[in-house]
């Protein structure tokens, strides 16, 4: 049994399928890729997993459990973390209070233990505030600590939500678009952190247009394009896949397709 | 913080008269704008009806201390449990509103209160209000000097400003700043956003109300008119002068616009359009509030320490 299970997924804008009868699972401890052309569904898919959509039919399974429609905050709590194809992070507060907030799942405190200050709670905030401090170390940001995240370049301001996304101890964790706005450099560093993540145990499914990374790490590949899955399979079977060139280029001839998908 | 507090305490100590009102109203205000501060500096809401929490607060104590003879302390804590009860019943439907609805529905919410106070006259005298309220004490105590109220009422109030910092900077704190940060983020961790604007609601109307409490026994009087529509506008004036998000930001508020009618008060008249230009010139010049101009200041740490 796969870690994530989508069965007949389907969303409809009005008129529009955005997400039309999708279905395929994701196995523990991989790194999977949905890739397609702009407005293939991809985000949308991402939104009925992580619950922030309800889908208009079919069923998503996480780790043998039903998450069809819960609330985003449930299914984070279930271990399903994702990040944003628009960084969205605390822009008021500290970069390591952006990754404190990541441990809200793992930690208790509450209204009583904020003004009372039980040992047991001093202890909790020591201990988010060293785990944080390792994940800053963990991104290349730790001497960034105590600066306003919105004071981070764009590059960083994408590694700190992957660590604030990591923080909160996800057992799959779905990446929209990590790349996007990164250079060639950022871009490597970043193929590496993921690569650290995935070793550490946990399974991720990333959304990328950049063919470079997609195909330099991922295992498997799902193709999307106007809602429906094209192909899947390994970087090698789908970047040959007629059907994939076909929705990248218009035509399966084009040898600068391949070139696009291979680069 | 602390220095301020020893300063304005030593001034009172030295002065008397009208500059010690001033500084208890200032007192009672910033516990007040603590509460609201918590609901719309920390999680990112808006409030238009905390009056109706204040004015809980203060008719509870009212009719408790004058028809059932109940210590004051204790009808303050009475009047504190009802406001955060009715809280958490109003703020379940109201809190699934956003922005300018959210607004729309907590103003109602200040209205239907002062109509409350006005029409149910068994309970509350409607407009002749209800006095002879006892002083500012406990278990019999009464405390007469002025001066040493001015001084308990600051202690309360610093009491109510250091539960709203060590309540920012815990598990609880982060996740209301993420509320205000990023709902879609916020959730995307685990966090319950409903559940927490909730509990902030919850607390700001427990602030209001002890300090609705504690005006009823400092004046010794309370009628609609003290918890009207002008409550909330002293408040969002207050908030803002002192620096919204703030924990300090309530007391340098509430003690800039206490203390302002007096110094232009030669203007008479004029004093709304005196009023109304400062807050623009500081909403222009220092939109986080007095307390947050200067980093070095004490107060202004708060809201990037850490």
């Amino acid at each position: 049994m796969s870690l994530l299970d989508v069965t007949g997924l389907t969303k409809a804008f009005g008129g529009l399928m955005a997400v039309n009868d999708v279905s395929f699972g994701v196995e523990e401890g991989g790194i999977d890729a949905v890739i397609g052309p702009n407005g293939a569904g991809k985000t949308t898919l991402f939104n009925l997993i992580s619950g922030a959509l309800r889908p208009t039919s079919g069923a998503v399974r996480f780790a043998g459990h039903d998450i069809t429609g819960l609330a985003p905050h449930a299914v984070a709590a279930r271990g399903v973390i994702r990040t944003f194809q628009l960084v969205r992070l605390f822009g008021d507060m500290t970069v390591a209070e952006n990754v404190r907030v990541g441990f809200h799942l793992s930690t208790r405190g509450g209204i009583w233990s904020a003004l009372v200050r039980p040992r047991w709670a001093r202890a909790e905030e020591a201990e988010v505030a060293e785990k944080a401090r390792v994940l800053l170390t963990l991104i290349g940001l730790a001497d960034r600590a105590a600066v306003p995240a919105a004071q981070l370049t764009y590059g960083q301001q994408r590694l700190l939500e992957i660590a604030r996304a990591v923080a909160a101890g996800p057992r799959l964790l779905l990446l929209d678009e990590p790349a996007a706005g990164l250079d060639m450099a950022e871009t490597d560093a970043l193929a590496e952190i993921i690569r650290t993540i995935n070793r550490r145990g946990v399974t991720i499914l990333l959304i990328e247009h950049d063919m470079r990374l997609v195909m330099g790490i991922a295992r498997r590949i799902v193709v999307l394009d106007f809602g429906r899955k094209i192909a899947e399979g390994t970087p090698e079977t789908v970047s040959r896949d007629p059907a994939v060139l076909e929705a990248y280029l218009g035509t399966a001839e084009s040898c600068e397709g391949a070139e696009v998908l291979h680069a | 913080m602390f220095l301020l507090a020893c300063a304005v305490i030593a001034v009172i100590v030295a002065s008397g008269g009208y500059f010690v009102t001033v500084v208890c109203f200032a007192a009672i205000y910033a516990l007040f704008v603590s509460g609201l501060n918590l609901f719309m500096g920390y999680t990112g809401q808006v409030s238009f009806g905390q009056n109706a929490f204040a004015a809980l607060g203060g008719y509870s104590t009212a009719v408790l201390t004058t028809r059932l003879n109940l210590d004051p302390l204790a009808a303050l804590l009475l009047g504190a449990l009802l406001s955060g009860a009715i809280a958490f019943v109003v703020g379940f439907p109201t809190l699934r509103l956003r922005g300018h609805y959210l607004a729309m529905a907590t103003l109602a919410l200040g209205l239907i209160a002062y109509e409350v106070a006005v029409q149910w006259t068994g309970l509350t005298q409607g407009y002749m209000g209800i006095s002879g309220i006892p002083g500012l004490g406990f278990a019999g105590v009464e405390i007469d000097d002025e001066r040493l109220q001015a001084v308990v009422l600051l202690a309360i109030a610093g009491l109510g400003m250091g539960a709203a910092l060590r309540l920012r900077h815990s598990r609880f704190g982060r996740a209301l700043a993420a509320v205000a940060g990023d709902e879609e983020a916020a959730r995307a961790v685990g966090i319950n956003i409903t559940h927490y604007k909730l509990a902030a609601f919850v607390l700001a109307a427990v602030y209001a109300s002890v300090a609705g409490s504690l005006m009823a026994q400092y004046v010794g009087f309370v009628s609609p008119e003290v918890f009207g529509l002008a409550m909330v506008v002293l408040g969002f004036t207050m908030l803002y002068i002192g620096g919204i998000g703030n924990v300090g930001g309530p007391l340098v508020g509430a003690l800039i616009v206490e203390a302002l009618p007096q110094t232009v008060s030669g203007l008479k008249d004029y004093q709304d359009l005196v009023y109304g230009a400062a807050l623009i010139l500081i909403l222009i010049y220092a939109p986080k509030g007095l307390a947050a101009i200067n980093p070095g200041l004490p107060l202004a740490v708060q809201k990037n320490a850490s």
